[in-house]
């Protein structure tokens, strides 16, 4: 469920690293807590991007929701198909829709990131918190 | 049947369900309905809302508003207060606390209305039925129950007994083009002799209801009312009954995009104790020339005045969403706020209410709605944004 080769950030975006460009989206478990996805803004390409900060927004039916990156860098590319068909992060969070491809800057920023099996205790101890 | 007479079993439990306030969990903690357990167990995601531990959504808020424009949704709204009010002078209080011609009710029919403070503002939003001359039953918003009740108990109006009836009570509502078909299976009742707002008393799968034709979706469909006793076995038989048609259990979510897209208000968003009738666009609710009543003067005098804010529907040019409570501007000056907004998902487009100024309330007057900071265009649209073809015709 949640790919090996992903780290994982607190605010459920994932990112896979393939030499200098991590593709980025959120996580199965974040799309089930948001529902219905209507919306999803990103950034354009060659846009700044720093880690831990907002790079866009997602929204579902009820709410709205900011996208946080999992590192620093520039957008080399956006999922331009979730213009037009946002649910597809509903249906396929981890693979077809994902949200930004990233140039990293600095790739010490992944060591700060959750694994795979970190993140499944994290989300494990969340569902713990607020009974969905 | 008389309406009184069968209703007198519907309250049959009552000694049981007092009992049960006393195991009510401090007002801090979120109340629970009857058939909380039930949501939990189908996997529904809940949320807290009116100090409620209410379901959100099931399979998803877009398939359940689907389901109800296309075939059937069953809502668990026992969290809806109701409030009775008994005796020779019920019919004096009713009328005097609301905004509504109470009198022009017969046995058997509801209308909708607000609870008037002195100042014209809604206490509330209700539903007003009249089950005698002397017997009325009020659904009311689940946050407001207690304080609508003591308002109503405060006015010590003639000879009327005013009882807080919530704890006893379910409330199931079935809506959709196939919720009569559904409820048909469950009930002896000739649900077609049941036209719009109107109600009557009768067995659904063995337990006594109050049908009322009644909805908070813009589709026909019916809600009952039942002693809590039997919650779990009337969702069941529901759900059941329904299955050849596509029902879908429903939760909070998929009500608010129905309601919104058939232009309903909802509490604490469209009506407050700062707005009046006038203001959100319910004249049709507000009754002049019934006599004085609790509000009036100060109605009158803004009827003559005018208002100085008008609710509108809108819908956004654009993909962007404006939600509560984003700044909305007239002309480049900021005019008012959106109270509601969201997708439509049977419209295929993002709509809302917002408070604007009384001269740039006409359909078709340009918006301009600022989400997160970026000026996004809309336009003003009539409402109801979606209508479905009633069974009859509302009086």
């Amino acid at each position: 469920m949640y790919p090996a080769d992903f780290r994982y950030t607190k605010d459920h975006e994932w990112i896979r690293l393939e030499g200098a460009v991590g593709t980025v989206g959120i996580t199965d478990y974040a799309q089930q807590q948001l529902g219905d996805v209507v919306f999803v803004e990103l950034p354009k390409p060659g846009a700044r991007v720093k880690a831990g900060e907002s790079f866009g927004t997602i929204e579902s039916v009820k709410a709205v929701s900011e996208l946080f990156s999992p590192v620093s860098g520039e957008v080399a590319e956006v999922n331009a198909s979730l213009a037009d068909s946002p649910e597809a992060v509903n249906r396929d969070p981890h693979g077809a829709a994902w949200l930004v491809k990233i140039r990293v800057s600095d790739a010490k920023e992944m060591t700060a990131l959750m694994d795979s099996a970190a993140y499944q205790v994290y989300i494990a101890e969340k569902a713990k918190e607020t009974p969905a | 049947m008389t309406p009184s007479e069968a209703h007198a079993s519907v309250g049959g439990g009552f000694q049981k369900a007092r009992n049960l306030l006393v195991t009510t969990p401090a007002a801090t903690t979120p109340r629970k309905t009857a058939l909380y357990s039930i949501h939990r167990k189908m996997g529904a995601k809940m949320v807290e809302f009116g100090g409620w531990e209410m379901p959100l959504e099931y399979a998803g808020i877009l398939a359940e508003h689907h389901a109800v424009r296309t075939r059937a949704g069953l809502f668990d709204v026992s969290h809806m207060g109701e409030i009775e009010i008994r005796g020779p002078g019920a019919l004096g209080l009713a009328e005097w606390v609301t905004c509504n011609h109470v009198a022009r009710l017969r046995a058997g029919e509801a209308h909708y209305s607000g609870l008037m403070t002195s100042r014209g503002t809604f206490v509330d939003d209700l539903l007003v039925h009249k089950l005698s001359d002397t017997h009325y039953l009020l659904c009311v918003n689940a946050a407001n129950q207690d304080r609508d009740f003591e308002h109503i108990a405060g006015q010590k109006h003639g000879d009327a007994e005013v009882e807080n009836a919530g704890v006893r009570y379910s409330q199931l509502a079935i809506q959709g083009p196939r919720a009569k078909e559904i409820l048909g299976r469950l009930t002896p009742v000739a649900l077609d002799s049941i036209h719009y707002y109107h109600f009557t008393f009768g067995k659904v799968s063995g337990a006594d209801c109050l049908i009322a034709r009644t909805g908070y979706t813009g589709e026909d469909g019916f809600e009952i009312y039942f002693h809590i006793e039997f919650s779990e076995a009337l969702w069941s038989s529901l759900l059941e009954a329904g299955q050849s048609f596509g029902v879908m259990p429903c939760g909070l979510g998929a009500r608010n995009t129905l309601r919104l897209e058939a232009g309903m208000r909802l509490y604490g968003h469209e009506l407050d104790e700062s707005t009046t009738p006038w203001e959100a666009g319910l004249d049709w609710i507000c009754k002049l020339d019934k006599g004085e009543f609790l509000g009036s003067k100060a109605l009158a005098q803004q009827r003559q005045r005018g208002v100085e804010k008008k609710l509108v529907g809108f819908e956004m040019l654009g993909k962007r969403i404006a939600r509560e409570g984003y700044p909305v501007f007239v002309g480049g000056r900021q005019a008012g706020g959106v109270t509601s907004g969201g997708p439509a998902p049977s419209l295929g487009k993002n709509i809302g209410f917002a408070y604007v100024p009384p001269q740039a309330s006409a359909p078709g007057t340009a918006l301009e709605i600022s989400i997160r900071g970026q000026v996004e265009p809309a336009r003003i649209c009539q409402i109801p944004f979606y209508r479905h073809p009633r069974p009859t015709t509302p009086h």
